[in-house]
């Protein structure tokens, strides 16, 4: 099918597309990538009477690390494509937890066009970059004429595909934050065919101490309820040794998070498959991930000595 | 842009300026036109095929600025001044066909051809990057793209004699369009 017709806006400043956006209103929309908001013009489950094209919007494409003082974070403009984000060499050195989970969005073909903030806002309970925003405790900066807010993952983010966002507010940046100490991360999921959305995916962040021991694991989910789960597994593998642990002791992570998740049944899968699923994939993650923070903290004391 | 009026809605109209495989062309179109359907209708380039209409089966995939993206996808007005290279753009500059198309003809890649548009613009931008792919980056590489004929045996076996065609050529880049 064919989308309804539509008057369309290509600002060239973010001043421009705000003032465009508070003057349409409710019948407006910002238009991204288009790879969610396209479909669903097309298939007519959405008719905005104005489309505002942000791809133009001087300074929304950049893709960078800045050290702030509070800490590095990892920020992308609006404009940048997941595959810009995915290449980018230096945020794979500080936050290889992007580039893990953007390979399992989607195909190379959408990424190309996908826009990481326009997969924020538009908060699919499948999307991974959801996850990894609460993962990380990430937020997201909101334009209007009337000023700009900074929100964090947990308020961007009211129901499935529902965001805090008002009509008039364009997403100009997230900012994934770092993590501090001794890191590692891995990212794992399960979709009927490659590049579909997830059944079932985990992101794990391990912290290991100087004796490279588990001080802190966390995992969030993707498809296991409205919005981004994120769970604390440090309890049942705290102190255990990262590098070597035994299956069984991860395996422990998982039986939590199968305890604690609660997913709904749909025509993909069953409650009880996704609460197994995510048994497995944690345990899987957990372990991929701390055994990566035994090998980063190899790497930084190998390079301080 | 123009204005036109329809029953309770206001449509904008533009003139978009593209460079379709080395050649300008313009049209005037509504905002909502698809680029899929300005390059088949009013550019009348129809190697670009339609399938799904909502990004899943990869038949309209074409090059902007070199890299894949779904036609059906985006609207012609956003590509304004873009350069695009469709099926037909594949061929060598003589008109003969290119190493993808030549090595989907060597391998049977391609039963009815509804989804092959997609597959060659899809494998031509991927030898670009990984000019030797294994068999299963192969597959991974077409793993986006859907073909109801194939079984994608073939289409994997072109995938890897494509590559093999472009480095017999010598620069590895082989006859890829510009
Ligand atoms: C076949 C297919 C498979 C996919 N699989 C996955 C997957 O596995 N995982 C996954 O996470 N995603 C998947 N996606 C979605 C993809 O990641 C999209 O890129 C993403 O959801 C939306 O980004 P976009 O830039 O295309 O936004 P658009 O489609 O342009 O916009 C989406 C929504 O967000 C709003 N919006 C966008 N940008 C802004 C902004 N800056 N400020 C305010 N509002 C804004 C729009 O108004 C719209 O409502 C898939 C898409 C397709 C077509
Ligand atoms: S027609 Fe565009 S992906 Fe199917
Ligand atoms: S050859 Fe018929 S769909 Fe692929």
């Amino acid at each position: 099918m064919k989308p309804s017709a539509f008057a369309y806006h290509r600002p060239g400043t973010v001043d421009e597309a705000v003032a465009t956006l508070a003057g349409v209103g409710d019948d407006g929309k910002v238009l991204a990538g288009g790879q969610s908001l396209v479909p669903m013009l097309n298939m007519r489950l959405a008719a905005p009477a104005h489309l505002v094209d942000v791809n133009r919007v001087d300074g929304l494409d950049e893709v960078r690390v800045v050290d702030d003082g509070a800490g590095a974070s990892v920020r992308v403009g609006a404009a940048a494509r997941h595959t810009d984000v995915e290449h980018d060499a230096e945020v794979a050195a500080v936050l290889p937890l992007l580039r893990q989970a953007l390979e399992h969005v989607a195909h190379p073909t959408i990424r190309n066009r996908g826009t990481t903030v326009g997969s924020l806002v538009h908060a699919d309970p499948a999307a991974e970059l959801n996850a990894v925003l609460a993962l990380l405790g990430g937020s997201v900066t909101l334009r209007s004429t009337t000023g700009s807010r900074v929100v964090n993952a947990s308020e961007l983010v009211t129901g499935p595909m529902q965001t805090c966002l008002r009509p008039d507010e364009l997403a100009t940046e997230a900012a994934f934050p770092v993590p501090q100490g001794h890191t590692g991360t891995a990212w794992t999921e399960v979709s009927r065919r490659a590049g579909d959305y997830a059944v079932c995916g985990v992101g794990v962040l391990v912290t290991v101490d100087d004796e490279l021991r588990v001080r802190s694991a966390r995992a969030a989910y993707v498809s296991m309820g409205p919005v981004p789960e994120v769970l604390d597994l440090t309890e049942p593998v705290a102190g255990i040794a990262a590098g070597g642990a035994r299956p069984d002791e991860w395996a422990a992570a998982g039986r939590l998070a199968t305890a604690r998740l609660e997913p709904d049944d749909d025509i993909h899968a069953t409650a009880a498959y996704r609460g197994h699923l995510a048994g497995v994939l944690t345990a899987r993650a957990a372990r991929a991930a701390a055994e990566r923070a035994v090998a980063r903290a190899g790497d930084t004391t190998g390079a301080s000595t | 842009m123009s204005i036109e009026e329809h029953p309770g809605r206001t449509e904008t109209r533009h003139d978009v300026r593209v460079t379709v495989n080395g050649v300008p062309r313009t049209a005037t179109v509504p905002a909502r036109r698809l680029l899929s359907d300005f390059l088949r209708h009013d550019l009348a380039l129809t190697g670009t095929h339609v399938g799904c209409e909502h990004g899943v089966c990869g038949a309209c995939t074409v090059l902007v600025d070199g890299r894949p993206i779904r036609s059906c996808l985006q609207f012609a007005v956003m590509h304004d001044g873009a350069e695009i290279t469709t099926v037909e753009g594949c061929t060598r500059p003589d008109g003969e066909l290119g190493p993808v198309q030549r090595a989907f003809r060597d391998c049977h890649g391609l039963q009815c051809g509804f989804c092959t548009p997609g597959f060659v613009t899809t494998i031509t931008a991927y030898l670009d990057e990984h000019p030797r792919p294994s068999a299963t980056e192969a597959r991974e590489a077409i793993s986006g793209n859907l073909c109801r004929c194939t079984g994608y045996q073939s289409i994997v076996d072109s995938v890897l004699r494509a590559a093999e065609i472009r480095s017999d050529q010598g620069d590895g880049r082989g006859e890829t369009p510009q």
